[in-house]
């Protein structure tokens, strides 16, 4: 029989090492993705991934039209999206002590900010697809904003928070009026977070499919018109490696590399920028 | 030994009290700031000295359930009426934190911030008057050469200059400083001191200070507070060597505080 | 003495500032709208399906495009289980990482540990999706599938959920893939929350001579209660709107088993795979039906999640 101290050694010490296998683990799984990755995305990498379009199987081909459906949506959700989260965010921070709007907008924007994406590729299809009847990058584009704009809500409240009031106090001071204060001094003192939420905002909608699946489609060929259905990688990767071919399974590995890769190096960058921000004050 | 029939009075304040929601933190404020001279508020924590301060700007608008009653009169005009322009107000008053607080912007355009509000300067006269400020501030010759780099990059003692720059580039009459040394180094300390001193030529001062000693060596009045009320407010050297009031002299000899 | 000129544009900045902060609260308002527009398009869209079959539509098992009887019971039943699945996985091991993370790692491992989980969370799900596809499916299929057929689908009461050919696909999967997935984010979440609780508070109980585990189970874990659970329901929101990594793996089957062994489907995996081939407007209506009941659970889900997560905020005083 153990003494009650022996008792309680060894629970913590079971527990711990539970905790560490637990942490190997997550480890564990994340190397193995990564592993895998590379070892069926690298062999499908060429210079042909770059340089040519989608391909019927079979054929050669590449991804160009994907990776540029997807660019350019991705560009355009970001620019639709960041100015008004930019904005809410800062009605959120600056002007929101008093009155409901303020609280009842946090609360929808957490709701927004984790609800499935798929639900939001049904509303743009139900608002717009079916409106204009067909699909369109647009469409996707604007799927993808909405997918943007609680990300950068969030961020930008959280830093605009951080800045401290003496640099509004000492801008009031000298008499700037309040819009000033906040362009000037407040949101500029913010602006690496606040680029840190984009950044995190882009990563996020770079690898999203389901939003795209009922709004963008896909398409077969190279086209630049926003308003014809749009390649994009993760739909491309989608219905490539479903299906039955395995050059097409290929593409879609290389595909699936090059999204990991540029979300995990968006996700970098933003880390080392909010560092930036975050020893400057 | 200053006789108070040499001076005007610049702030003239008559029955302030002063609210944080129910408590009222300032009681019956009766006070003559003079013109062009430097008049320190002394006291221990929480004595109400820097609401005082922040009365005279106003600042404490920015947040709510905080209300000033009574009046305050610039130049024989209620500063506290409503009716008052605040940002003509700010422009007459300025302020110096505790903490310097450079904008996140080159040291030039700080200078102009508050200059480019009220008044439409070409580059010119808008080079003249940050040269002015800087020099003003005894921060010229430090920056001259890198007025385009950020105001964030400056030491402790050069920001909190360039915060005095700031403020006086819109010309003010009166500038309030807000226990502007407490966060500087003994070195940069003795620089604003100096400065101070330099200023009250052409600027009314009020300062707020928890440090007895620099309330002695840079003002010309003092006023005691204690618990939100003025004790005693009076010529410096006398309210340090002949309180007329117990309380008084117990915080200055130290008994308490 | 200030000129007329200086007074006169001091007074022009008033409407500057009004035109900003109407422009702001717009903004702010805007994702009201948003929200409200998504909830009544999603209605409208489901309107023919509701008329057509009512409340039956959450009870009833069958899904017939021919026919044209649609009923929501299978996807519900398998969004529901696979996030119970993921969830009954990742919550034990996120809160082994986050205690991991928290107090028993060495200092140096810290900060790029945490890096590792958060990058994990960065990965797209269709990652996770084609690796289960795969890599994962045909090895849980050759070599865990038959054992687990074996000795757990032959216990009693418990057996016939683990019994069933071993494809590698199926809810089981599905539910693993899942948990995966959702195990960094619910692991960050974690150790975000534990991280608050004062070091004065955990210093006191170790001054007792308690132990690391003792201190995390007796005064960490119910400090930050809320706030864990709040963390787990947001998981538990991400976890049942996803769909890569449930599409690939889950098998597209509208067929209600017992087995978690055997194919099924979810709402999300049903919409990614029949929404764009449904013909006729009570398909695509079912569908969007489906939609509007994956929008309600998540979004009680996450107001509950919300809810907790004040209280705690609350309770620290960060929040009036």
């Amino acid at each position: 029989m153990l003494t009650l101290y022996a008792r309680r050694r060894l629970i913590n010490l079971l527990s711990l090492g539970i905790s560490v296998l637990a942490m190997a683990f997550g480890l564990f799984w994340l190397g193995w993705i990564l592993f895998t990755l590379l070892q069926y995305g690298v062999p499908g990498l060429s210079l042909a991934v770059f340089t040519q379009t989608t391909p019927p199987p079979g054929s050669d081909g590449g991804l160009l039209n994907a990776i540029a459906g997807s660019l350019m949506m991705t560009a355009l959700a970001t620019l639709i999206g960041t100015p008004i989260g930019i904005l809410a965010g800062t009605y959120l921070a600056e002007f929101g002590q008093r009155g409901w709007l303020a609280p009842v907008t946090r609360f929808i924007n957490d709701v927004l900010l984790s609800a499935p994406s798929i639900v939001i590729g049904l509303f743009v299809y139900a608002m717009y697809v079916i409106k204009v009847k067909h699909f369109s990058g647009w469409a996707g584009a604007l799927a993808l904003s909405i997918l943007v704009i609680p990300i950068v809500i969030r961020t930008t409240e959280n830093m605009l928070r951080l800045v401290p009031n003496s640099l509004r106090e000492a801008a009031a001071a000298l008499g700037a009026p309040q819009w000033k204060i906040i362009s000037s001094v407040t949101l500029r003192a913010a602006r690496a977070g606040i680029l840190t939420g984009v950044l995190l905002a882009v990563a996020r909608i770079s690898g999203e499919t389901a939003p795209l699946l009922f709004t963008s489609l896909n398409n077969q060929f190279w086209n630049s018109n926003m308003n014809q259905p749009m390649a994009n990688l993760p739909v491309v990767i989608f219905q490539f490696a479903m299906s039955p071919y395995s050059d097409w399974q290929q593409l879609a590995w290389a595909g699936a590399l090059l999204i990991t890769f540029s979300v995990l190096t968006l996700n970098i960058l933003a880390r080392v920028l909010f560092r930036q921000q975050a020893s400057t004050h | 030994m200053i006789s108070e029939k040499d001076t005007t009075p610049k702030l003239v304040v008559r029955d302030l009290n002063f609210f944080y929601g129910n408590d009222r933190a300032l009681k019956d404020i009766n006070l003559t700031i003079p013109e062009k001279m430097v008049t320190a508020f002394i006291g221990p924590s929480g004595c109400g000295k820097s609401t005082l301060l922040r009365t005279f700007n106003r600042m404490y608008e920015l947040y709510p359930k905080q209300k000033a009653i009574g009046e305050i009169l610039l130049d024989g005009e209620n500063l506290l009426d409503k009716r008052q322009d605040l940002n003509t107000l700010r422009a007459k008053i300025g302020m110096v934190f505790q903490k310097p607080t450079p904008f996140p912007m080159s040291i030039y355009d700080n200078i102009t911030f508050g200059v480019k509000l009220y008044e439409n300067l070409n580059q010119h006269d808008m080079n003249e008057r940050v040269e002015w400020a800087l020099k003003k501030a005894a921060l010229w010759n430090e920056v001259k050469d890198k007025l385009k780099q950020s105001g964030t990059g400056l030491s402790g003692g050069q920001q909190q200059r360039l915060c005095i720059a700031r403020a006086i580039a819109v010309k003010p009459e009166v500038l309030l400083l807000d226990e502007p040394t407490s966060a500087l180094d003994p070195i940069s300390t003795a620089h604003i001191e100096r400065l101070v001193d330099e200023l009250k030529k052409e600027f009314t001062i009020v300062i707020v200070t928890h440090n007895m000693q620099q309330a002695a060596r840079i003002s010309d009045y003092t006023a005691y507070m204690y618990l939100g009320e003025l004790i005693e407010f009076g010529d410096t050297s006398a309210v340090f060597t002949n309180p007329k009031r117990k309380e008084t002299e117990d915080y200055i000899t130290g008994r308490f505080g | 003495m200030p000129t007329f000129l200086r007074y006169a544009r001091l007074k022009l900045q008033n409407w500057p500032d009004i035109l900003f902060r109407a422009i702001t609260r717009l903004s702010a308002f805007s994702v009201l709208v948003l929200l409200a527009a998504i909830i009544v398009s999603l209605v409208i869209g489901s309107l023919p399906s509701i008329k057509a079959f009512g409340f039956n539509f959450l009870s009833s098992s069958e899904w017939d495009p021919v026919t044209e009887q649609f009923g929501a019971l299978v996807p519900i039943v398998g969004t529901l289980v696979t996030a119970g699945i993921a969830l009954l996985i990742a919550v034990p091991v996120s809160f082994g990482i986050a205690l991991f993370l928290t107090e028993l790692s060495p200092r140096w491992m810290r900060r790029p540990l945490g890096i590792a989980v958060e990058l994990l969370a960065g990965i797209p799900s269709i990652i996770y999706g084609m690796w289960g596809l795969f890599v994962f499916a045909p090895l849980f299929g050759d070599y865990l599938e038959p054992w687990i057929n074996n000795h757990i689908g032959t216990m009693p009461l418990i057996g016939p959920f683990f019994s069933g050919p071993p494809m590698g696909i199926g809810v089981l999967t599905a539910g693993i893939i899942l948990a995966i997935m959702v195990i960094p984010f619910i692991a960050s979440v974690m150790r975000d929350v534990f991280e608050v609780v004062p070091a004065l508070l955990k210093e006191s109980a170790y001054g007792l001579g308690a132990t690391t585990w003792e201190v995390m189970w007796n005064v960490v874990l119910p400090y930050t209660k809320i706030g864990v659970v709040g963390g787990i329901m947001l998981g538990l929101g991400r976890a049942l709107g996803e769909t890569m990594a449930v599409t690939f793996v889950i098998g597209n089957a509208h067929a209600l088993n017992a087995s978690l062994l055997m194919p099924g489907n979810s709402i999300s995996s049903a919409l990614a795979n029949e929404f764009n081939e449904a013909v006729g407007e009570l398909y695509t209506s079912a569908l969007i039906e489906l939609g509007l009941i994956l929008f309600f659970i998540t979004f009680v889900v996450l107001t509950l999640a919300r809810y907790m997560l004040y209280k705690l905020a609350k309770r620290e005083g960060k929040v009036a």
